[in-house]
C-alpha cells in the first residue's frame, strides 16, 4: 500500500499561516490502514489545530472530514461543500489524493499534512517495510520475488557486490538498522527454488524509460473505456 | 507514524509526579484554583476501586470526574484531546495492573495512547503532564485515594489549562467524545453502592446525557 508520515506540526502550521477557514481532510484509504490520515487522524490533527490557535489567542474555524478516496473525483463530491467553504484544506491523502484534490477544486489552496513516503507492506502492525518503487518493469520473476531495484541499496541488477557481508549490506552501519542484502536474500531464495542458475545470467542494464525517470506516466485501458 | 522514543509516559510513583510537577512549574500555586480533572476508568478495576475508596471513607479530591469504560483499551487519542480542547484542566486514565487486563493488554494500549497525547500536546505548547496513565487493582481503594490527591496536587501546581473557557464542560465534552465507547455511570451490579461521599465525586451527572 501507499503509506505516509504526518509533517511535523510546526511545518503545517506554516502552510496554514493567517489562514481563516481550515479544513483538515483526511482520507480513508491507504493512509488510513497507515494510521496516518484517515479520519481519526484528520480528527486528532484539527484537535491540535484548535487547541494550538485558542493557545495563541488566534480566532480560526477548523473542521475534519475525510473521503473514502481522495484519489477519485467521486468521492471528493461527496466533501465539495466543506471545500468549497473553507480558505485552505489540509489534506491528509498520498500525493495522489493530495494532488486530485488541489486538480478538482482548482484554484482552492490545497496543502499537504503529510509527506507520501513509499509503497510499503506491513510487516507486523504498525511497521510498514518497502517493497516496491513503481519502476514500471518488474523482473522479480528472476530474482526469486525479490525485488532488487528497492531492496538492494545500489538497485544493481546483477548482485551481489562486494559490499556484501554475512548476509547484510556494507550501507549498514552501527547508527542504522541492519539491511538485508537483497542479492543474498535473493541467492537464498533461488537455491530453496532450485533455480540457483539464474544468478550467472547476465542481465542488461535496465530500462529506466519505463520508471518515473522517464516523464510522468499515464496509463489507458481502452477496453474498459466507457462506451 | 509515532516514535517510540519520544516521551516516557510517567509512573505511578509519586516521587516522579512530584518532580515533573515541581520542574513544570515553578510559579506559586494559586490556593483558589480548583482544577477539573476527568478520569478515565476502567470498569473492572479503577471504577471499583473508586467504589471501595467510598466504602472504606477515604478522603480524596472531589476535582475529579469519572468516565467509566469497559477497558482502558477501548480510550482513544480523541477522547483525551477533546477533554483537554474542552480546558480540562488534566485527565488521567486508571486501568488494570499491568499483566492483569480483563482484555489481556487493553491497559497497555491506553498507555501507549497516552505516550501519543503527552507528545501531542507538547508540539501544541501545553504541559504533557496534564494527562497520566495509572495503574491499580479492584482492592485498591486506597491507591485510587492517593492517585486522585496526587494527580489533583500535580494539576495545581501546573495551574489552569490555557483552554479553559466559560461555559464549556470539559467532563461534558470528554463524556461526548467517548460517547460510543463509554459505560453508563450506575453502579455495576454486584458492586457495593458508593458512600455518600464518594458518590458525590464519582456520579456527576455530564450534561451530555
Amino acid at each position: 500500500m501507499i503509506t505516509a508520515e504526518r509533517k511535523p506540526f510546526d511545518e503545517i502550521l506554516d502552510l496554514v499561516a493567517g489562514k481563516k477557514k481550515i479544513l483538515v481532510a483526511g482520507c480513508d484509504t491507504c493512509v488510513a490502514v497507515c494510521l496516518t490520515g484517515g479520519e481519526k487522524e484528520a480528527e486528532i490533527l484539527a484537535s491540535e489545530l484548535r487547541m494550538k490557535a485558542q493557545a495563541d489567542g488566534r480566532e480560526v474555524e477548523i473542521e475534519h472530514t475525510a473521503a473514502i478516496r481522495q484519489c477519485e473525483w467521486e468521492y471528493l463530491d461527496m466533501i465539495a461543500e466543506k471545500v468549497e467553504a473553507a480558505d485552505v484544506v489540509l489534506s491528509m491523502a498520498c500525493g495522489i489524493g493530495i494532488q486530485s484534490m488541489a486538480e478538482k477544486f482548482a484554484p482552492k489552496l490545497v496543502m499537504p499534512a503529510v509527506n507520501t513516503n513509499m509503497l510499503g507492506m506491513p510487516q507486523e502492525h504498525a511497521v510498514w517495510l518497502e517493497r516496491c518503487v513503481a519502476c514500471g518493469d518488474c523482473r522479480i520473476g528472476l530474482t526469486g520475488g525479490i525485488c532488487p531495484v528497492v531492496r538492494c541499496s545500489k538497485s544493481l541488477m546483477n548482485g551481489p557486490c562486494g559490499g556484501s557481508h554475512d548476509g547484510l549490506c556494507e550501507v549498514t552501519t552501527p547508527e542504522k538498522e541492519e539491511i538485508e542484502c537483497a542479492w543474498h536474500l535473493i541467492w537464498d531464495r533461488l537455491k530453496a527454488q532450485g533455480r540457483e542458475e539464474l544468478m550467472l545470467e547476465l542481465r542488461p542494464p535496465k530500462d529506466w524509460s519505463k520508471s518515473s525517470s522517464g516523464g510522468p506516466r499515464k496509463m489507458v485501458r481502452e477496453e474498459a473505456k466507457p462506451v | 507514524m509515532a516514535e517510540p522514543d519520544a516521551v516516557v509516559v510517567e509512573t505511578t510513583g509519586s516521587e516522579g509526579a512530584e518532580a515533573v510537577a515541581a520542574e513544570a512549574s515553578p510559579k506559586p500555586v494559586d490556593p483558589d484554583f480548583e482544577p477539573e480533572i476527568i478520569v478515565f476508568a476502567c470498569h473492572y478495576c479503577a471504577y471499583a476501586a473508586a467504589d471501595l475508596a467510598g466504602s472504606m471513607r477515604l478522603q480524596y479530591p472531589s476535582n475529579i470526574r469519572m468516565i467509566k469504560l469497559p477497558c482502558t483499551g477501548k480510550l482513544e487519542v480523541i477522547h483525551l484531546l477533546r477533554a483537554i480542547e474542552a480546558g480540562a484542566d488534566g485527565v488521567y486514565a486508571a486501568g488494570c495492573l499491568e499483566g492483569e487486563c480483563h482484555y489481556l493488554k487493553g491497559n497497555l494500549w491506553a498507555r501507549q495512547r497516552i505516550g501519543q497525547v503527552k507528545r501531542l500536546l507538547a508540539e501544541v505548547g501545553l504541559e504533557p503532564e496534564r494527562v497520566e496513565m495509572y495503574n491499580m487493582s479492584s482492592a485498591q481503594g486506597a491507591e485510587f485515594a492517593r492517585v486522585a490527591t496526587e494527580f489533583t496536587d500535580r494539576i495545581k501546581q501546573l495551574g489552569p489549562n490555557p483552554l479553559r473557557r466559560h461555559g464549556v464542560s470539559p467532563h461534558a465534552a470528554a463524556r461526548e467524545a467517548a460517547g460510543d465507547v463509554a459505560m453508563p455511570e450506575e453502579a455495576p451490579a454486584g458492586a457495593s453502592a458508593p458512600a455518600p461521599d464518594a458518590a458525590s465525586a464519582t456520579t456527576e451527572k455530564g450534561p451530555a446525557e
